[in-house]
């Protein structure tokens, strides 16, 4: 019987020809990651089970990006048991803040991550490693605590939903409509336990920063993990990132997938997810113009902080100043796209026009600090969450958009379609 | 093992941010966290809630975020088990690491309702609800997690390995 994509790897890892959805395994990790929320916790549990050294040091990353830099004295007593953990431990992928990044932009970037690699981390959006083909989720602290330990995790084999992706992104469309369509489509349980695989013609027009954004969110529709093949741009991007060995694995011709949808992404608009649930989606043309007012814009986070997404921002803000009545806060994702983009002149003009431009942060994505909401404000924000009381206050708002969108309607004060954008 | 108590009723998608809000994981001390226990959600859940009390809830419970604060602040306030027609997977996972118990059961949700009381048999996986006089049966674990389950937690569980 065929194996999906998701199922080669983790039979690999765990030392079987085969695995079967809902099969019980143990396998091997080529890394375990946590970060400055989540590893405290995990710390306390590694040393209640009595382990020593952690079991290679090469294999554990440890990033304080949620609360750093430190926003208050709890959280700076938090990142100083992190920091003093890894010295210990002589953990070689520690980021200090100054070199740190927000996780998922980092790691890759890094070249700690490659096709084929199994990778959990205590970061539910661990799986955007899938963009590179490799299997990657999150877990909690007590399973990074037995990772570091013993550098294996259990898993149930997830069965996996198939997204044929045809033809390419028109416009402003971008891989954060695309996985928003996907989860308004599907629901925030819609892939529950399961894998999402994502395949066909379509893919290979997709950039590595969409990839990344798309399966970033694989978690915001319940799955397991999002993964896509690998081709000649995942190929690029890792010889151009890394010295890791890389293996790829291809999902079989029989693989038995539980669904199948096609998505035309010439049909993709641009998409928003209204409060309080990613799944609550509507296309650009279904919001009229001037119907939601904000108070706040976000471009930034581990699903929009890349690159492309400053680029694409920045040709929409330059030239412009932001609407007075918006505060528009700008996270690149690591310090190296922070000086690609000064490098570009991008930073010079995003802050010429109004915006706040801030060290790579999580931040203000689950209500941290460097951008709290205050009771019935609204926010539109290239982040992956809108629960209530995510950025802030409970009775305030999160709209969850593309860089492009969110950087449209930091000019206008409203919720705008970037193609129909009029400004002064 | 069994445990009996009134019940906490929610709805669909109870997500992390609502059971801890991210605002307060400045802390990894689990009775500070707890005083915040499902604070976005219920304001007067902490002031209710008693040792041995029970939530049920509808589908997909603990979506969103990774962070293990939430099964943990819901089993430090005493909670005894968390029944839910459907559990998002990190907080399934994270809920047995840290020997929260938790059932799945569909018929259970949908006659419980708020106050009612409730005995649960882990070993059956046999739901009473007393208060109603009814009976309904959760899916039970596959092995492995009861093992895991029984050693109190994957920390313990390893141990035993070790």
């Amino acid at each position: 019987m065929g194996m999906t994509m998701t199922q080669k790897i983790l039979a690999q890892h765990a030392g079987l020809h085969e695995v079967k959805a809902g099969q019980l395994i143990e396998a091997n990790l080529d890394l375990v990651l946590g970060n400055d929320v989540t590893t405290p916790v995990a710390i306390n549990e590694f040393q209640k089970i009595g382990f020593k050294e952690v079991f290679d040091q090469e294999k554990v990353v440890i990033v304080p990006d949620h609360f750093a830099p430190n926003k208050d004295i709890k959280a700076a007593e938090q990142c100083k048991k992190i920091r003093e953990f890894a010295r210990e431990k002589q953990i070689k992928n520690y980021f200090e803040v100054g070199q740190m990044g927000i996780e998922h932009a980092l790691l890759p970037e890094k070249g700690l991550v490659v096709a084929g690699n199994a990778v959990i981390g205590a970061d539910s959006h661990t799986c955007t490693y899938g963009a590179l083909g490799a299997f990657a989720t999150g877990v909690g602290s007590t399973d990074m605590a037995a990772a570091m330990a013993t550098g294996k995790a259990w898993f149930k084999v997830p069965s996996g939903i198939k997204f044929v992706l045809k033809n390419r992104l028109q416009g402003y469309a971008s891989g954060k409509d695309v996985i928003l369509h996907i989860i308004g489509m599907i629901g925030v349980d819609g892939a529950l336990y399961k894998s999402m695989e994502f395949v066909g013609e379509g893919v290979a027009s997709l950039s590595m920063d969409a990839r990344f954004t798309i399966a970033n969110m694989a978690i915001e529709a319940g799955a397991k993990n999002g993964i896509f093949p690998v081709d000649d741009k995942t190929i690029e991007y890792m010889e151009k990132h890394s010295k890791k060995e890389y293996q790829i694995f291809t999902a079989d011709e029989d693989a038995i997938y539980d669904e199948v949808y096609e998505i035309d992404l010439a049909k993709i608009r641009p998409t928003v997810a209204f409060p309080h649930l990613p799944e609550n989606t509507k296309t650009i043309d279904e919001i009229k113009e001037k119907e939601i007012k904000i108070d706040q814009v976000v471009i930034g986070s581990c699903t929009n902080g890349r690159m492309e997404d400053l680029r694409i921002a920045h040709d929409i803000i330059k030239g412009h100043h932001v609407h007075p009545d918006v505060r528009v806060i700008i996270l690149p994702g690591t310090q190296k796209i922070y000086l690609q983009a000064i490098a570009e002149g991008i930073i010079q003009d995003l802050v010429e026009a109004g915006c706040a431009v801030s060290t790579p942060t999580c931040g203000p994505c689950l209500g941290g600090h460097m951008g709290i909401l205050a009771k019935g404000e609204r926010a539109v924000s290239t982040t992956n969450r809108n629960f209530v009381g995510r950025m802030g206050h409970t009775e305030s708002e999160v709209y969850l958009a593309s860089p492009a969108v969110a950087a449209a309607s930091s000019l206008t004060g409203y919720i705008t379609n970037p193609e129909k954008l009029e400004v002064k | 093992m069994e445990a009996q108590g009134k019940v906490f009723r929610y709805g669909n998608n109870v997500d992390t941010d609502v059971i801890i809000p991210a605002r307060y994981l400045n802390t990894s001390d689990a009775k500070e966290l707890a005083k915040h226990c499902m604070e976005d959600i219920d304001e007067t859940f902490v002031t209710r809630v008693q040792k041995g009390d029970m939530i049920v809830a509808g589908k997909n419970f603990g979506c969103g975020s990774s962070r293990e604060h939430a099964p943990l602040v819901i089993k430090t306030s005493g909670v005894s088990c968390v029944i839910a027609q459907t559990f998002a997977r990190i907080f399934y996972r994270n809920a047995i690491n840290i020997g929260l118990p938790i059932l799945e059961c569909a018929e259970a949700v949908e006659h419980i309702e708020e106050g009612d009381i409730v005995k649960v048999d882990f070993n059956t996986g046999k739901i009473t609800n007393v208060t109603k006089n009814e009976t309904y049966m959760a899916q039970p674990f596959p092995e492995f997690m009861q093992k895991i389950i029984q050693s109190n937690g994957l920390v313990n569980y390893i141990k035993t390995k070790k």
